[in-house]
């Protein structure tokens, strides 16, 4: 048992070593997430100063601390829905990782974590940072909002990596994922509330986008930072989270198991 | 045929065989290109929807109501898609200096921009040029527009001006990325924010935004001021501009061309080779 987790610890180092290897990457996303950052804020407070000072639960604050929330965090989440493990069922190297004696969904998502985690030193932060002292983001007033906020985060980047990996393992079946992987890359960003907060949405979205595991990969985290949601809302906002977790870590075992006994590699 | 004519047949040859390739490689995979063409449609309806959304929330956003927004956002939708057909593929330009295989587009008798446009038409951008489309006839037809040789030159220039515009951002983002190669996503940030801030009212932005993303990188001259010109909006009031400024987008296209021109023109000589 410790030597599983010493291997999945050091999956998540490499991880976030592999990523700090792209430093000017991080530069272009980090100005990229600035610029639409920036922009985002024009539009929102704009429609929160019409609406006469509140909308959906949304005051001048709590929408700067969600854009920059989730800005900062858009380098950290897969909403493109691309990753290496996608090519590997594709070409047939997954039989390698297949062979390991590892999980390969572990190995899948301790790896995408640590790249995760690394990201938001160049980029997330910085973008946050950026935000804070340009707009102006007001701090939470509860101090227990902090460790429920950074839970709230990991658990988002988490059930990004966990989504993602659902995503590459229906490869599988249909050797050729682009078309999925496409329709999760328009799909996720607007349920899990990047352009807009879902709140926003007309009730039959937001009913639609709850029943995805996309919100929990944004919104519930800016949700319990922004102080839209009360501390008690911010722990059912976790609750979901973990839910949304467990219910993707258990499909991944499924699919995997599925899937090998599918797999066929081409040229043997 | 008259001379000029057959010389302009020849020239344009190779590309029209290479075009002619590239759509008969797309009709040939028909599951594919089907699902292709359906996220193309879902990418246009998506966009649609972000912006619709913010305008039931609230009845004025900036000056435009969700009408006089439906065709701010059809006029810069269409406009981005169309560009984005015949030059989006300016993107791929990272990959290529990365493998390498940029080398080969050097070495033939065509000029490098032509090759690029040419080696990678997709037809299914056309779906989404297809959503911009509908809301432009939708909000023409609930918009109340004084019809008249005014107001149909004057749409007819921005749907001219905004197609022009935006291919000129992407071949100005195709030449920056020569420097950049993995810190190519910057360029999004003007490229594909600029599609998105071109969809906004600039009445909105702070002072940065509209020198950025008004004059700089001219994207309220795409959409949003020819709108207010044609609606009699006060939108370029409340900029400072006069009411007419909607009629001179064309001067915006020159501006955006001469960024892009120059963008490429230094980047394409910068290039060393990828050692092939």
């Amino acid at each position: 048992m410790r030597a599983a987790g010493r291997v999945y610890r050091r999956l998540l180092v490499a991880g976030f070593r592999r990523q700090s290897t792209y430093r000017l990457a991080a530069l272009g996303g980090l100005v990229a997430n600035t610029t639409f950052g920036f922009l985002k804020v024009a539009i929102l407070f704009a429609a929160v100063r019409a609406a006469g000072g509140e909308l959906q639960g949304y005051d001048l604050g709590a929408v700067a601390a969600y854009v920059w929330i989730s800005q900062g965090m858009l380098g950290s989440v897969n909403l493109n829905g691309r990753s290496d493990l996608a090519d590997r069922i594709k070409d047939g190297d997954v039989a390698v990782d297949l062979m390991r004696p590892v999980d390969v969904q572990g190995a899948f998502v301790a790896t995408e974590v640590g790249r995760s985690l690394f990201a938001f030193l160049p980029r997330g932060l910085p973008t946050f940072t950026i935000g804070a002292v340009v707009v102006g983001v007001p701090l939470p007033d509860d101090p227990l909002v902090y460790p429920l906020g950074v839970l709230s985060i990991l658990l988002a980047v988490t059930v990004s990596a966990t989504t993602v990996y659902l995503l590459a393992t229906t490869g599988f079946w249909l050797v050729e994922t682009r078309g999925l992987q496409l329709l999760y890359m328009i799909v996720s960003g607007f349920l899990a509330g990047l352009y807009l907060p879902i709140w926003f949405f007309p009730d039959w979205l937001v009913v639609v986008a709850s029943a995805t595991p996309f919100p929990a990969m944004l919104m519930y985290p800016t949700d319990v930072l922004s102080g839209r949601v009360d501390l008690a809302g911010g722990v059912v906002h976790v609750l979901v989270q973990l839910a949304w977790l467990a219910a993707t870590v258990a499909a991944g075992q499924g699919l995997t198991r599925a899937g090998r006994r599918r797999l066929e590699v081409q040229g043997g | 045929m008259s001379a000029t004519g057959l010389a302009w047949r020849e020239r344009t040859a190779p590309y029209r065989a290479v075009l002619a390739s590239r759509v008969r490689s797309q009709r040939s995979h028909r599951a594919s290109f089907r699902t292709d063409v359906a996220s193309s449609l879902l990418v246009g309806l998506v966009e649609l929807a972000e912006v619709a959304v913010l305008y039931v929330q609230v009845e004025s956003l900036g000056g435009l109501d969700l009408k006089a927004v439906l065709l701010v956002f059809a006029i810069a939708d269409l406009g981005f898609s169309l560009a984005d057909l015949v030059v989006g593929h300016c993107d791929n330009i990272p990959t290529y200096l990365r493998a390498g295989t940029l080398d080969v587009f050097y070495l033939r008798p065509q000029p490098l921009l032509m090759q690029l446009i040419t080696s990678d038409l997709q037809l299914r951008r056309l779906a989404r040029a297809a959503v911009a489309l509908v809301a432009l006839v939708v909000a023409l037809v609930v918009n109340d527009v004084d019809w008249g040789v005014g107001a149909v030159g004057l749409l007819a220039l921005a749907l001219v001006c905004a197609p022009l515009t935006f291919a000129a951002m992407f071949v100005w983002a195709g030449g920056v990325q020569f420097f950049l190669v993995d810190g190519a996503e910057a360029t999004n940030a003007f490229v594909y924010g600029g599609r998105y801030a071109a969809s906004q009212p600039a009445t909105v932005w702070g002072r940065p935004l509209v020198v950025l993303f008004g004059f700089f990188f001219p994207m309220a001259f795409t959409a949003f001021l020819p709108v207010v010109t044609l609606l009699d909006l006060d939108g370029a009031q409340q900029l400072g501009l006069p009411g007419w400024i909607g009629w001179t987008t064309p001067l915006a296209v020159v501006w955006a061309w001469l960024l892009a021109a120059l963008s490429w023109r230094v980047g394409v000589r910068h290039y060393q080779g990828g050692g092939g």
